[in-house]
């Protein structure tokens, strides 16, 4: 069967079972986009490239498919960059498939020529230019495996115009995959299994820290299992929140610079910390030389570089999650740690007088409410996705999420902008699941162009403005960490209800806690995309806190209202 | 301390650059690289000398790994090997001289191979040290120009580094912790 370049690509992405595209035609790419006319793949017109990128991660990372986007060369191309990056920090199996101009013009800067592959070479996993239209259908099989196995991540494809346009015999299986140098997949040598188990025995107060890994692993039952039977809490990474039920008695909660006293106290406490899939990132260690001192480590990653790279650890198990657990579960005792978690337990009690959430109405909106009474409602079933900032810990902090992949969120690039093409992605993802879009007013109007999307895909997705009026997070650190001189963080914003209303959809505004409710309430209820405005407390901080090279008990906590405060005092003196 | 990794990586293009961008973005400094084709059709080796602690060598091998096009590394820096450097120079040479430079080129055992009015070009091989003796020797005479390949090494004996397969040492990496 004789087929154009543009043809085969879209036979290749039917091949690979993707379902939708997020993309935005251009010169270069006017081959590929005439050729989806015979094509059952669903082409979501995005308002800027970045979108298209955000869009494909939210999707890959509520679907657990590879995502794609498409764009087309030049600008096409370099609007994508921040999503790529996003994906590549957060290891989100994504597919970026640029235009690129005659491969005659590559290197005479012709019109809307970029070096995409020279650009994108540090934000992938793997980056591919074809210039012949023979070498499309494999490079496109290569990048899809290259993006879900191993670590996943993102990888891109260059094609060439001309190789667009030029036809050959397409024979879908023709090249076997063969990358001599990939070895994604590997597994821990018994020997290793048995150190881990004899120190996962002998420890007295272990913790689990989980991270992305265990979702991207699939390892949520093996991580259930192992912290069942050896009863070890769980703290979770900001990437690991919904890999294990937040509702469970083991669960501690997110740890790090916005982890709760308790969650941070077990981990500097600690004799054993069990590393699953996570990588021990600044956000999550505070100090380093200061870091879980009395804790002996063992770290499980699928990455080879990950073993090392922030804290030295005592045993690695470089492999595969989900299969490493299973083994170390078939020599795994149960274990009691009654002790322990009863101390754990204690510090919760202390630490939940300064709950925002139990302090009494006082005509105040906190984020905390919005959050706290948005997961009430939803039961805690919704897909929650945050954009970057105070909202997204809030929303770690009270959205407590119990089913996998409900979760999505820019961790390791922090990505303003990331949340609302993130949450359209992640609808085409779980399609029938109740979407949330949780943003600040800064964030939201980064991408706020992606509203016309949804309106124009005749999508639902429920969009939580938390308003403040400022950039709250480089506002907080303006306030704790310069002197309260707020430099460029105060912000003005346009009436989002007549930014809601001129896509067509609706828009409404809160500003009382009692109001939260039947918003929410009537935003599930209307037909399409929903933006509500919660005017919150425009000089709240997100608590408690621990100061970059901090160590993690060297916390700044939510001031005590007066009333508490005296109790609190009584409390410590006893 | 200076390191010669090996890597052994996918002859295509853009490779050079892939590893060169590692070494840029993960702070390591290449002090010297040279590459070439191999015994193997579409594999090319590069020799760098990267100046760096144990810890974070066993790091930068990790990430290598991490590039798709790269096969397998080694750090040779404490195995026998063959080690050379090649170094083309350009001396003055005027009729005064120019028996005090072949003179030193004997001793050096490097080789004059071309002759103008005026210039010798010499051409040595060698570990580093010998060439850094030979161009001390000859800078006061007068170096117009020098080119040097950077470290070239190959393990004594008679096995290849080519393991055809990527080998993670993880209990290495392990016990680096200490």
């Amino acid at each position: 069967m004789k087929l154009t370049g543009a043809q085969i690509v879209w036979e290749c992405l039917q091949r690979e079972g993707v379902e939708v595209v997020f993309g935005y035609p251009g010169g270069a790419s006017l081959p590929i986009y005439d050729a989806l006319h015979d094509y059952n793949i669903h082409h979501v017109l995005v308002r800027h490239e970045q979108g298209a990128a955000h869009m494909a991660d939210g999707y890959a990372r509520a679907s657990g498919k590879v995502g794609v986007a498409l764009a087309t060369s030049g600008p096409g191309a370099t609007n994508l960059v921040t999503g790529i990056a996003t994906a590549m920090m957060d290891s989100v199996p994504v597919v970026f498939i640029t235009a690129q101009v005659h491969s005659k013009l590559i290197g005479y800067d012709a019109f809307q020529e970029v070096d995409v592959t020279g650009i994108t070479l540090p934000i992938t996993k793997h980056n591919y230019l074809v210039t012949d239209v023979k070498d499309i259908a494999h490079t496109l099989r290569e990048a899809f495996y290259i993006a879900r196995t191993g670590r996943p991540g993102p990888v891109l494809v260059d094609i060439t115009k001309d190789a667009q346009q030029n036809s050959i015999e397409y024979d879908p299986d023709s090249e076997p995959i063969h990358l001599r140098g990939y070895r994604p997949t590997a597994l821990p040598v018994e020997d290793d299994i048995q150190k881990a188990v004899t120190m996962i025995h002998s420890a007295k107060r272990p913790v689990i820290l989980a991270g992305h890994g265990v979702l991207q692993s699939g390892a949520m039952k093996e991580v259930l299992e192992f912290a069942e039977r050896t009863q070890t809490p769980v703290a979770m990474t900001l990437l690991g929140i919904s890999g294990f039920p937040a509702s469970h008695p083991l669960n501690l909660g997110m740890m790090g610079m916005h982890g709760e006293a308790w969650v941070n106290h077990a981990i500097q406490d600690a004799d054993l910390l069990l590393a699953f899939g996570m990588r021990f990132d600044d956000r999550v260690t505070g100090d380093v030389r200061r870091y879980a001192t009395h804790a002996r480590k063992i770290h499980i990653d699928i990455d080879p570089a990950e073993i090392n790279k922030n804290v030295r650890v005592d045993l690695a198990l470089v492999g595969d999650l989900s299969q490493t657990l299973e083994q170390i579960l078939k020599h795994v005792k149960p274990g009691r740690h009654d002790e322990w978690l009863a101390s754990i337990n204690e510090m919760k009690g202390s630490s939940s007088v300064r709950d925002i959430q139990n302090l009494p109405d006082n005509g105040h909106l906190y984020a905390a409410h919005v959050i706290n009474d948005l997961w009430n409602i939803t039961k805690g079933n919704a897909v929650i996705v945050t954009d970057v900032g105070q909202n997204q810990m809030w929303t770690a902090q009270y959205y407590r999420q119990d089913n996998p992949s409900q979760f999505i969120t820019s961790g390791g690039l922090g990505t303003m902008g990331f949340g609302l093409p993130a949450g359209i992605g992640a609808k085409f993802g779980q399609p029938d699941k109740e979407v949330w879009v949780i943003c600040g007013d800064g964030g939201f109007q980064m991408t706020q162009a992606e509203l016309a999307t949804a309106a124009q895909e005749g999508i639902k997705v429920n969009i939580a403005i938390l308003n403040n009026g400022y950039l709250g997070m480089v506002r907080q650190w303006q306030e704790f960490f310069y002197d309260r001189r707020y430099s460029a963080t105060p912000m003005k914003s346009p009436d989002f209800i007549k930014i809601a209303d001129a896509h067509g959809l609706t828009g409404m505004r809160v500003t009382t806690r009692a109001d939260v409710e039947t918003a929410i309430q009537t935003a599930r209820e209307t037909e399409g995309t929903v933006v509500i405005d919660f005017r919150v407390e425009k000089e709240d901080s997100v608590y408690p806190m621990v100061p970059t090279g901090s160590e993690l008990k060297e916390m700044i906590r939510r001031p005590l209202p007066a009333a508490v405060a005296v109790n609190e005092a009584v409390k410590v003196e006893a | 301390m200076n390191h010669t990794i090996v890597a052994l990586v996918d002859d295509v293009p853009g490779v050079l650059n892939r590893v060169a961008s590692l070494f840029r973005r993960r702070s390591f400094n290449i002090e010297s690289l040279a590459v070439g084709h191999t015994e193997n059709p579409g594999v090319s080796r590069m020799t760098i000398v990267v100046d760096s602690d144990d810890t974070s060598i066993l790091r930068l091998i990790s990430y290598l790994y991490k590039l798709v096009n790269v096969i397998q590394v080694e750090d040779l820096t404490t195995k026998p090997c063959v080690t050379r450097d090649l170094a083309l120079i350009k001396v003055k040479a005027d009729t005064e001289n120019r028996a005090q430079i072949t003179q030193i080129v004997d001793v050096f055992r490097a080789r004059i191979v071309d002759i103008s009015n005026s210039s010798f070009i010499v051409e040595i091989t060698g570990d580093e040290e010998k060439i850094e003796g030979f161009i001390e020797v000859l800078r006061p005479i007068g170096i117009i120009e020098m080119v040097r390949t950077g470290r070239v090494v190959l393990a004594r004996g008679a096995a290849p580094l080519y393991a055809s397969e990527k080998i993670i040492d993880t209990e290495k990496l392990a016990t680096a912790a200490g």
